[in-house]
């Protein structure tokens, strides 16, 4: 069977410039993986690049999920197909309502599986279950989506749309930035909580402390565009103690 | 098509008296192309009316002939041929499409986008008479019997000259004076229909005015006239246009609507624009250039505008308000979407006359494709309108890079007292926030949908309930290929 995540030797510039530059990386069902890194490594480029954002051209190499190669899809058909991105920072939408917004992403997989839109009353329902679990509340529903949210709300915001959308591969982008002790414990207990066998997520962050509360499988050290190292989750900690000096020219 | 040659009975027996030299030379239905007396004298015939309304037109002419149209719009626009014009044609007769099947399956797709009823889709494209699916007669008979109990006439203008001749005579020209601009006396001149409602004092009109003007407004829309009176204490919400796209060969709309508001009365007046705004090289479509102002009489008064533009080639549109009243209210709340190479001028004036007058103006201007779209207004505080208010805000939203978004703000006050804000943005979807929606699994369309909305939102609130959600669909559709 073929892994959930495949990366082959991914090379992709925003631009001119050259960002990743030969990233391989196998992700099987049920995993987690971290990508650890300096700043300017890649870690967002890769995120967006997986994600198929506008801007950010593969120039060599392949990205398949489950066997099947998504570089020829737009990004909503990724999404559709499975993948999530829980931006490092969430955008705001000026007047639109966050449960339309919610409604539509739900009804686009809905109407993709040939399935009639959600009803409004059980749509609501779903979507109040889910937000208790990570402490939003009925007026945060209500706003416009992202705006005028705390740091943190729109942090858990990603995570109830990762909760709703229930994505076969999440890459979570930085998700710990901007997160107090309080929040980075809710967010977590989010996220761990749609651990699955079936799921995987690739887990992007700068500091060791979210990989405390989000257990990893794997860790891999991004430098220059290149995976320089792989290991267990003792890595973070090697990392969080000696920095990334040196990794970058490991290679 | 039974039903259009009934009309056509109807009118001839109507204008049985006919007097008039060339009539032997024209079609029964469709008067020649051109504009003069004569032409004036057969519409007016046409519609039976009384020589005061004949002579009133009249004068309406000779006041245009003397005029020149305006040139101080942002608007790019062909000379128009006055003489090459039909000013009376009757309802169409069967030269439509026999059935859907004949129908460009572009339209179809449309209204099916919009969710619209089969038989009403048959009628907007023209395919059949609204006799001929709804029964028109009994429908209205119901409706104008339950709205007589209360006192409420709503009834065609032609029919209010004739049967409330003092009403009409009262209030016509009165806020929209034949002169006050090339449009309003051409339109003064020539119309050859609209609607005439009267609320008596203290009387709430107990529905909308909409459901039954949707369906039979369609072949009214050249030269229309509109007439709201409501009295002491009166309330009436009133709905224009249609969401649909309709089919009409008249490439000229010149419109008046004229409301009045006496003592705590107020007027609720919405319309949905959705005209054909020429194709996506900008051949074709309809110039719409409107007249619409409320007087606001009465003291507490209340007029509020709230309009949807996505049709036409040319806008060119101004609701306003004069607030003579103390303490009287105005309200605009526009939504004008421009695509392709379509052109809008529009906006409102709200003159305060009166002590404590407030209004408030919303407008949202979106523009894509390779459209201009301009916002023009005027707040005029006179010198009596002591402690006047007036908050304006103006948004004008840029897809794409071929397009141009552009504010006029007039701002005239003479009361020292008064208090004047203004608030206007200029910006852009960016590509984050479509990036955003389209990684949650929504189509680039829905996206940019999605995003306008969101932008429209605090105008499309104001519409009434059953409208806003087919407005909200036709703001998506009316962007259709404007992004990727």
């Amino acid at each position: 069977m073929a892994p959930l995540l495949e990366i082959r030797d991914l090379h992709a510039s925003v631009g001119d410039t050259p960002i990743l530059k030969g990233i391989n990386l196998t992700i099987n069902a049920g995993e987690i993986h971290a990508i650890m890194g300096p700043n300017g490594s890649g870690k967002s480029t890769m995120s967006y690049v997986l994600a198929g954002r506008d801007g950010y051209e593969v120039t060599g190499g392949d990205i398949l999920m489950n066997g099947v190669s998504m570089l020829e899809m737009e990004s909503d058909e990724r999404a559709l197909a499975g993948m999530f991105l829980a931006f490092q920072y969430p955008v705001e939408l000026p007047g639109v309502g966050g449960m339309s917004f919610l409604r539509a992403a739900v009804n686009a997989r809905r109407i993709e599986a040939g399935e009639d839109e959600i009803d409004q009353l059980e749509f609501v329902k779903l979507v109040r279950a889910k937000a208790k679990h990570l402490s939003i509340n009925d007026d945060m529903l209500k706003r416009a989506v992202n705006v005028g949210f705390s740091g943190g709300e729109k942090k858990r915001y990603e995570i109830l749309q990762m909760a709703l959308l229930k994505p076969v591969f999440s890459v979570l982008d930085e998700t710990d930035s901007g997160l107090d002790v309080d929040a980075l414990k809710i967010v977590s207990d989010g996220v761990n909580f749609l651990r699955d066998p079936a799921r995987s997520m690739l887990v992007i962050t700068h500091y060791q402390r979210l990989l405390n509360h989000i257990v990893p499988d794997y860790v891999h050290i991004l430098a220059g565009g290149k995976i320089r190292r792989t290991g267990g989750k003792e890595l973070a900690l090697e990392v969080e103690e000696s920095g990334y000096v040196g990794i970058d020219d490991a290679a | 098509m039974v039903a259009t040659q009934e009309t056509i009975d109807t009118l001839e027996e109507a204008t049985g008296k006919y007097k008039y030299g060339f009539v032997t030379d024209i079609e029964s239905d469709k008067a020649p192309k051109g504009l003069n007396e004569d032409i004036i004298r057969f519409i007016s015939a046409k519609k039976d009316e009384p020589q005061w309304m004949l002579d009133w037109r009249l004068k309406a002419f000779a006041t245009w002939k003397k005029m020149e149209s305006p040139d101080w719009a942002k608007l790019d626009i062909e000379p128009i041929d006055y003489q090459d014009i039909h000013y009376y044609a009757a309802p169409k007769s069967g030269e439509g499409p026999a059935s859907l099947d004949e129908v460009d399956p572009e339209l179809l797709k449309t209204y099916a986008k919009l969710g619209i009823p089969l038989d009403e889709q048959k009628i907007l494209a023209g395919v059949v008479a609204v006799d001929a699916v709804f029964d028109s007669v009994s429908v209205a008979t119901t409706f104008r019997g339950e709205l007589a109990k209360v006192g409420v006439i709503f009834c065609p203008i032609s029919e209010a000259i004739r049967d409330y001749p003092d009403l009409v005579k009262k209030y016509i020209g009165s806020v929209v004076p034949v002169a006050d601009n090339y449009f309003s006396a051409l339109n003064s001149a020539v119309f050859t229909d609209g609607s005439f409602v009267y609320i008596p004092k203290g009387v709430r009109c107990p529905m909308e005015l909409s459901t039954y003007f949707r369906i039979n407004e369609a072949n009214t829309g050249q030269f229309e006239r509109t007439l709201i009176i409501a009295e002491d204490k009166a309330y009436v919400s009133y709905l224009e246009g249609c969401t649909a796209p309709q089919r009409d060969e008249n490439q000229l709309h010149a419109a008046v609507v004229e409301l009045v508001a006496m003592d705590d009365a107020e007027i609720k007046y919405s319309t949905v624009q959705n005209w054909y705004p020429g194709d996506e090289n900008g051949l074709g479509g309809i110039y719409n250039f409107v007249t619409k102002r409320g007087a606001c009489r009465g003291d507490r008064s209340k007029i509020s505008w709230t309009q949807v533009e996505t049709g036409s080639a040319i806008t060119w549109k101004y609701p306003s308000c004069i607030l003579q009243g103390k303490d009287s209210v105005g309200e605009f709340y526009s939504v004008a979407l421009t695509n392709n190479f379509q052109q809008a001028d529009t906006g409102t004036k709200m003159i305060h006359i009166g002590e404590g007058s407030r209004s408030t103006i919303i407008s949202k201007g979106i523009s894509a494709g390779r459209s201009q779209n301009c916002y023009r207004g005027l707040v005029r505080i006179q010198p009596g309108a002591e402690n006047a208010r007036n908050f304006t805000q103006c948004d004008s939203l840029l897809v794409g890079d071929k397009c141009g978004a552009h504010t006029v703000p007039y701002i005239v006050s003479r009361n020292p007292s008064a208090k004047i804000e203004h608030e206007a943005t200029t910006s852009r979807i960016s590509e984050d926030q479509l990036f955003y929606c389209q990684q949650r699994g929504i189509s680039t369309e829905d996206s940019v949908s999605l995003i306008v909305n969101g932008f429209c939102k605090e105008v499309m609130k104001e519409l009434p309930m059953e409208f806003a959600v087919e407005a909200q669909k036709l703001i998506g559709i009316s962007l259709e290929g404007s992004v990727g």
